[in-house]
Parts: C-alpha cells; structure tokens; sequence
C-alpha cells in the first residue's frame, strides 16, 4: 500500500528540503545577529558593572593609593637601579625622586578631577592591566596582576567545564528516566533530595574529603597534580584526573538534584500537552515524542534554569577551590583576601565579570538555537 | 489573605514540609535558649577570650558523648583545687615564720586512654621569699616520682605534660601524660587503673605566705560539642551562631525578595524608562559575581556582618527573581480589575501597592522560604573565605577554623561534622518548606 503514494511523498520531500534550506539559512543570520546584539548588550553591562566597582572602591581612595604607591615604587627603582645618582647626597636624591613621582603622577592623570580618572581606571581594568600585585606572585614569578591571573585561568576553566557539562547531561537523562516512571520510588526519592541542593559545592566537597580522603583514603585531599608533578604525560593525566574525581563529583552533587527535580518537573508539564496527546493517537514511538516533542519544546526553559543557578555554582567553585587546594582563581582570591592585595581582588572582580558575560553569552546563544522563537532585540532571550 | 490561610492548611498533607516546620521550630528554640541563657556581650567576650578563659579545657577534643560509643572509654576533664577543697591543705607552723605546707590531691584514673594533657597552677602569696615545694606522683602500685622541685612564683603555672627533663630522666621517654599513667614495662603504654595521688610538700617562709594549687587533669572529651585549639566550647558558637544564621538569612531573604518585588511592580505598571533601566540594572547584575564583590567590600572596608548583610540584600534585589515578577506583573497589569481600578481613578501607587503586589505575594513566599538556606549558606561561604565577622561566633566561624587548622587531615571529624550538621538541618528545613510551599502555591505544579 505505502508504495502507492512514494512519487508524490518524494516531492513533498523535495519541496520540504529546499524550503528548510531556506530556511536554514536565515535561521543562521538571525543567530548570527542575534549573537551580534547580545555580545555588545553583554559588553556594555561588564562595561558598567566594572565602572560601578571601581567607583566602590575607590570610594576611600583605594585605586589612588594604589596608583601612587606603584608610582613610587617604579620611581625608586629607576633611581636606585641608575648609576647616574648613586653619587648624589641622600637629600638630593629624594628631591629629584619626588619631582619626578610628581611628574609621573601628572602624566597618569592622578591629578584630574575623579570623573577623568575613572574612565582611565576602567581602561586598565578592562584590560586587565592592574600593574604589579602587592604580595602575590605567579608560579612563574612574575608580579603582574595579568599574568598572575591569567595563570590562574585554566585551572578554574577545566574544572568548572568538566563539572558543568557533566551536570548537564547527567541531569537532562536523569530527569528524563524520572518523567517516563514518574510517581515510582525513584522518582519520589529524587524529589525528596531536591532540598539538599541548598547546600553549596564546597560543602559537599568537605564531605567527600572526609570520606575518599580522610577515611578510605584512596583519593587525594587536593591539588591538581601530584607532587612532585608526575614528567610522563599519560601519568601526568591520570594524576589529574584522579585530583578532578572530588571536586567534581562535589559540584555535581551540590546541583544535580535541584535540577533533575526542575526539568523532571518541566518535562512532566510539557509531556502534559496536547500536541503530545495528538502525538500519541498518531501511534507515533515513544522515543519521537519524547525527542520531538517533549524534549524540544523543554530545552529553552532548562536552559534558563540552567542559567540562573550559573552565579551560584561559580560562587561555590570559589570556595570549592579553597577546600580542594586547586589552583584556580578561586584559591587566587583566597589568597589575595588573606594578604590584602587588592589589585589581585580587583583583577578577579573583572576576569569574573568577564568569565559570567562568556557563561550568559553562551547560554543566551544555545537558547536562541533551540528556540526559534526568540528574535532580534526581543525578549525572548530570558522569558518563561 | 483567606486563600493564603487555606493554602497553608495544605501544608499538612506534605510530611516533608511538617518535619521542616518542626525543625525550623526546634531552631527558632535553640536560638531563644542561647539568646536568653548566654547575653550578646557575654557570648562575644567567652569567643573571643584566650587561655583565661578556656584555661580549664582540654585542646582538641571531641564532644563528650562519644563515650557512648562501643568500646571507647576516654578520660573526662578533672579540676582539683585547694580554692575549692581546703582540706586537701594541710599547714604545720616549724617557727614562727617557717611553716611546712602540704597538699595532697588524691583521685581515681578508671579510662582506657590517657589524659590529653596535665598542669599544675599555682597562686602564692610573699613579700620576699617564695615559697619552695617538691612535687610528687604516686601511682597505685605504689612507685613514687619526683616531678620537680624549685621555688614557686605567684601565678605560675608547672605544664606537667611538657616537662622534657622529667619524660627523659625518669619515664623512659614516654611523654608524662601517658608515662605517669602507663603500667610498668607495658609495651605499648597500657593505663595503670586505680587511685592515684599528687603530692606538693614545701616550706612557707614568711607569717603572711600561702600556695594554693590547682591541679588540672586534661581529658580527651568535653562537653556537647567537644573544644577547638584555643580550648574553646565549640557548643558556644554553635548554640549563638543559630539565632546569628537565622536572623541573617531571615533578613536577608525578606530585604531582598520584598524590594524586588516592588521594584518589579514599579516597573512594569510606569514602563518606559523605569521598566528598562530596571532591566539593564538586572543585566549588569548578572555579570557581578556577588561573593568577590562581597569579598571586596569585606576587604576593603568592613567585615561586620551587618554590612555583609546589607550588600547582600542590594546585590540579591537585581537577580533573576526579577524577570519572574515582571512576566508575572505584566500579566496582572492587563487584567480587569486593575482597569477597574483605572477607571475609578486610583493613583499609580495605590495600584502598585493595593492591586500588582497582593497578587503576586503567592510567587513570592516560597521564592522567599527557598531563598533562606542559600543565605544562611552564604555567610559560611564568607567565614571560610576568612571574611567572616570578627567577632561574632558563627557556624562558619567554626568550620573555618577547622579548615585552618587541617581538622580533617588530623582526624577532628567532630569539629567540621557539628557546624555542618546544624547548617545542613537549617538549609534542609527551609528548602522542605519552601518545596512544600511552592507545590501548594505554584497551580502549574499541582500534584507534582
């Protein structure tokens, strides 16, 4: 009987093809452009945001200070380093080093009004180029916020990644067994747990030392490599990866149960609707609806759930970074809090400013591709 | 308000949300209890006291009640001093400014495990002479040991457990708290059970001399929640940092969940500029990561948690909950009432506060009960970044302390289990409420 209708059936393909390459096509413009608008709209608010921060913290004069005191200290080591003054009186010395401080002072702009400053502060804030940091200094010994920051980097990247694109697979199938068998026990013990994602990751990263480290034993209590760091490269991994097993395992648990119990929650309202149902009569597979039209329409509001809950993890992983020694830009701030080195803090205000427009653009780019609805400059992007 | 009434008497079909009722309740008793038995000042001056103290507790010990346990038998702290028993003084006058003094502190050691530590304090009074003693540890088979012998200064103290000379010379180099208590020639040092004594027997050399001596036999367990290295009761900051923990998240949760509220009412009923610069301000918040921006003001400027809470409040007002009362109030503001109320010429801000809010306020409870435990979280989160209050005790005071002195590594489970004990109780009665809540509250999840 089927084969009655292929001639036409092959036409309508055809038909549908061109169409959706058409379409294809300006799907991807208005990706193209939505992604254009949302990375100046997220630009400009890292824009602002540093400004706002900057003017708290100056608000005692605290970038001034800062300015100054790395201002004198070029200046001393100039004079010091030069053979030129070596000879002069002590006296004659510190006038020289204090007009020249003065001039220098000048050519920075420390002595214009505040307004004028703060747009040269954001510069170098946006650029990362903090000057010298008060205490710290990075493995490879260089005192320069940037580098020192930018050494940091990596580490807190690879874990965070690892931990969240884990999360989010894990979570979406979990919730998508749980939906399929909902009202069993599974379901209702998943339920039950969602209240312990109150507990940030370091928390439960505390637990699993306690446990892996402290009890069993057969898991490190933190770092990322072993020490003295393994030169093999196979070993190398392997002692990396045996380091990540914790503090992933930690994020995971902190947010996969709020999760799972969210989408479960969204799948089940989605799966409620009656295009579902149609669906059904149809005598369509399980496995097409769910993709089609259960998992599809649900992906944007997860995604957004996803999204919300992204300041919170990072926020953990700050922590969490504490606890398992990990040498990210976590332990960074740790670090920097412990030693007042505000320049290193500044700097991580900004590298964090920027890690959370990437995280927002990212999602924001995801979200408009699973949902076509979301057009140029509307609201889409966050809605539901 | 009546539909909120009978919600909540739905309340009682959720088991989950009754057991987080009860121990929020139980919560909310303890914080009274501490509030009203232990004063703020008094709480503050104990937490921060030094040896002065604490000079009576053992360093690092776990709580008490891990004497229950199968199988483990540790020795209790026991104080002895001549202030409170002065029959344990004996004064004979030689001449009539001579006079030989003699203490005798007799006791029973029945543990399994030796003391964590031993002193001996000392208060004399003199002009010019101090008084000289010769101090003696007789065990209960009968062998008697000369600790020491010299003058005694007022207020000095004689840390038996950390007498080198005594531990190589005469105790085979055992350390004193367990060579004085070990059976001779057991290997490894087994205790000795039964009545020992501490004898101190000297002259007095002036009329108006004395000694009083205290003798302080440290044990391995202490009180509810056992002590931290400065010998402080870590029941102390765990009884006080309840009323502190629920206080802040309370707080915190009604400044920033109410004013989002309103900010999101404002700006949808005026629109325009209000509703976008309302927007934007969200925008920029999504990009500051709140705790380095906390870390900032802490380091900066000031780590009282007061301040801390007020940061928090104003960072928590711009956060995604926003959106969810603005699509929410976009809504409402369509509906027929609230033309009604147009129409019989309501001002803007009697729309705002008497037609847009009351009807959100089912949003907005369990946002606000599910908002606390992070809160409470969060001041942890500060503590163990060393941002915490300088001098209040709090749960996370306390398990930054442990994390600073490595309690895991050295096995001091009891000072990281107890903090983390009471903050996962407090997240997980508030999130159980909130869940409850938000399933009553929220149609789309009925019977979900």
């Amino acid at each position: 009987m089927p084969q009655k209708f292929t001639p036409q059936e092959q036409v309508g393909e055809k038909m549908e093809k061109q169409e959706s390459g058409r379409k294809r096509q300006g799907d991807f413009l208005r990706l193209l452009r939505y992604s254009a608008l949302r990375v100046i709209a997220l630009f400009l608010a890292v824009v602002v945001g540093v400004y706002l921060m900057i003017l708290i913290a100056n608000m005692g004069g605290y970038v001034d200070e800062i300015r100054r005191a790395e201002i004198a200290f070029n200046v001393a080591q100039q004079v010091r380093g030069s053979p030129e003054f070596a000879d002069l009186p002590e006296e004659r010395r510190r006038e020289i080093m204090d007009s020249m401080i003065e001039t220098e002072e000048r050519r920075l702009g420390l002595d214009q009004p505040f307004i004028l400053r703060s747009v040269y502060y954001l510069r170098d804030a946006l650029t990362l180029d903090l000057g010298r940091s008060e205490n710290l200094t990075s493995d490879a010994g260089s005192r320069q916020v940037r580098h020192i920051i930018l050494e940091r980097l990596p580490p807190t990247l690879f874990l965070f990644l690892t931990a969240q694109i884990i999360t989010f697979f894990a979570g979406l199938f979990i919730a998508l067994t749980l939906s399929r068998q909902y009202g069993s026990k599974l379901d209702k013990i998943m339920v039950a747990l969602a209240p312990t994602s109150a507990a940030p990751s370091w928390f439960y990263g505390i637990f699993l030392i306690l446990i892996f480290a402290a009890l069993l034993g057969v898991l490190p209590f933190g770092r990322m490599v072993a020490a003295p760091p393994p030169d093999d490269t196979l070993q190398y991994a392997l002692s990396v990866i045996r380091h990540l097993i914790l503090p992933v395992a930690a994020i995971v648990l902190g947010a996969l149960f709020l999760s799972v119990y969210q989408w479960r929650t969204y799948f089940l309202i989605y799966s409620m609707e009656d295009y579902v149902e149609m669906a059904k009569a149809k005598g369509l597979s399980g496995r097409k609806i769910e993709r089609r039209y259960i998992l599809r329409p649900t992906l944007p509001p997860i995604i957004t759930s996803f999204m919300l809950g992204i300041i919170t993890v990072w926020m953990g992983q700050i922590v969490l970074e504490t606890v398992f020694n990990w040498p990210g830009l976590g332990r960074l701030l740790f670090q920097a809090i412990g030693l007042y080195d505000t320049p290193v803090i500044i700097g991580i205000i900004v590298i964090f400013a920027y890690l959370l427009a990437l995280t927002v653009f990212v999602l924001d780019f995801i979200y408009a591709m699973v949902d076509p609805r979301v057009k140029v400059g509307g609201e889409g992007g966050q809605s539901t | 308000m009546s539909v909120i009434k009978r919600r909540l008497q739905e309340l009682k079909e959720y088991p989950s949300a009754i057991l987080g009722l009860t121990i929020i309740g139980i919560l909310v008793i303890i914080s009274l209890y501490a509030v009203i038995t232990i004063p703020y000042g008094e709480a503050i001056r104990l937490w921060r006291g030094g040896e002065g103290v604490w000079i009576e507790n053992p360093r690092n010990v776990p709580p008490a009640w891990t004497n229950h346990f199968p199988g483990v038998d540790r020795p209790e702290t026991k104080v002895f001093s001549t202030l409170d028993r002065p029959d344990l003084k004996e004064i004979t006058q030689v001449t009539d400014e001579v006079a030989e003094i003699s203490i005798s502190i007799p006791f029973t050691y029945e543990y399994d495990e030796f003391p964590r530590e031993m002193s001996l304090f000392f208060a004399a009074e003199y002009e010019n002479t101090r008084p000289f003693a010769t101090i003696y540890w007789v065990t209960p088979d009968g062998r008697e040991i000369e600790l020491r012998e010299g003058s005694i200064a007022d207020r000095s103290a004689y840390r038996i457990s950390q007498d080198r000379d005594l531990q190589r010379r005469k105790l085979d180099n055992l350390r004193p708290q367990v060579g004085l208590f070990a059976e001779e020639d057991s290997d490894p040092p087994r205790v000795l059970p039964g009545e020992y004594e501490l004898r101190i027997e000297g002259y007095i050399f002036e009329p108006d001399s004395d000694l009083e001596a205290q003798f302080i036999n440290y044990g391995q367990v202490h009180g509810l929640a056992g002590t931290d290295h400065r010998r402080r009761d870590i029941s102390l900051a765990l009884l006080w940092g309840t009323p502190i923990a629920l206080a802040f998240g309370l707080l915190a949760a009604v400044g920033s969940t109410v004013t989002t509220m309103i900010l999101a009412a404002i700006g949808v009923w005026y629109s325009r500029w209000v509703d976008g610069l309302i927007q934007k301000l969200t925008e920029v918040n999504l990009i500051l990561q709140p705790l380095v921006v906390l870390v900032m003001i802490g380091t900066l400027y000031s780590r009282s948690i007061w301040v801390m809470l007020a940061v928090i409040i104003v960072l928590n007002i711009f956060s995604g909950a926003i959106k969810v009362y603005r699509s929410l109030f976009l809504q409402i503001k369509e509906s027929h009432y609230v033309e009604a109320a147009r129409a019989y010429g309501a001002g803007n801000l009697r729309i705002v506060f008497r037609y847009l809010i009351p009807r959100a306020i089912p949003v907005l409870v369990p946002q606000f009960v599910t908002l606390i435990p992070s809160l409470v979280f969060l001041e942890a989160t500060l503590a163990l970044l060393g941002l915490g209050d300088p001098v209040l005790p709090t749960w996370g005071k306390v398990l930054e302390d442990a994390q600073q002195h490595g309690a895991l590594y050295l096995g001091h489970y009891y000072w990281v289990l107890s903090p983390s004990f009471l903050l996962i109780l407090t997240g997980m009665g508030f999130s159980m409420v909130g869940f409850a809540l938000d399933r009553i509250l929220n149609p789309r999840l009925r019977g979900m």
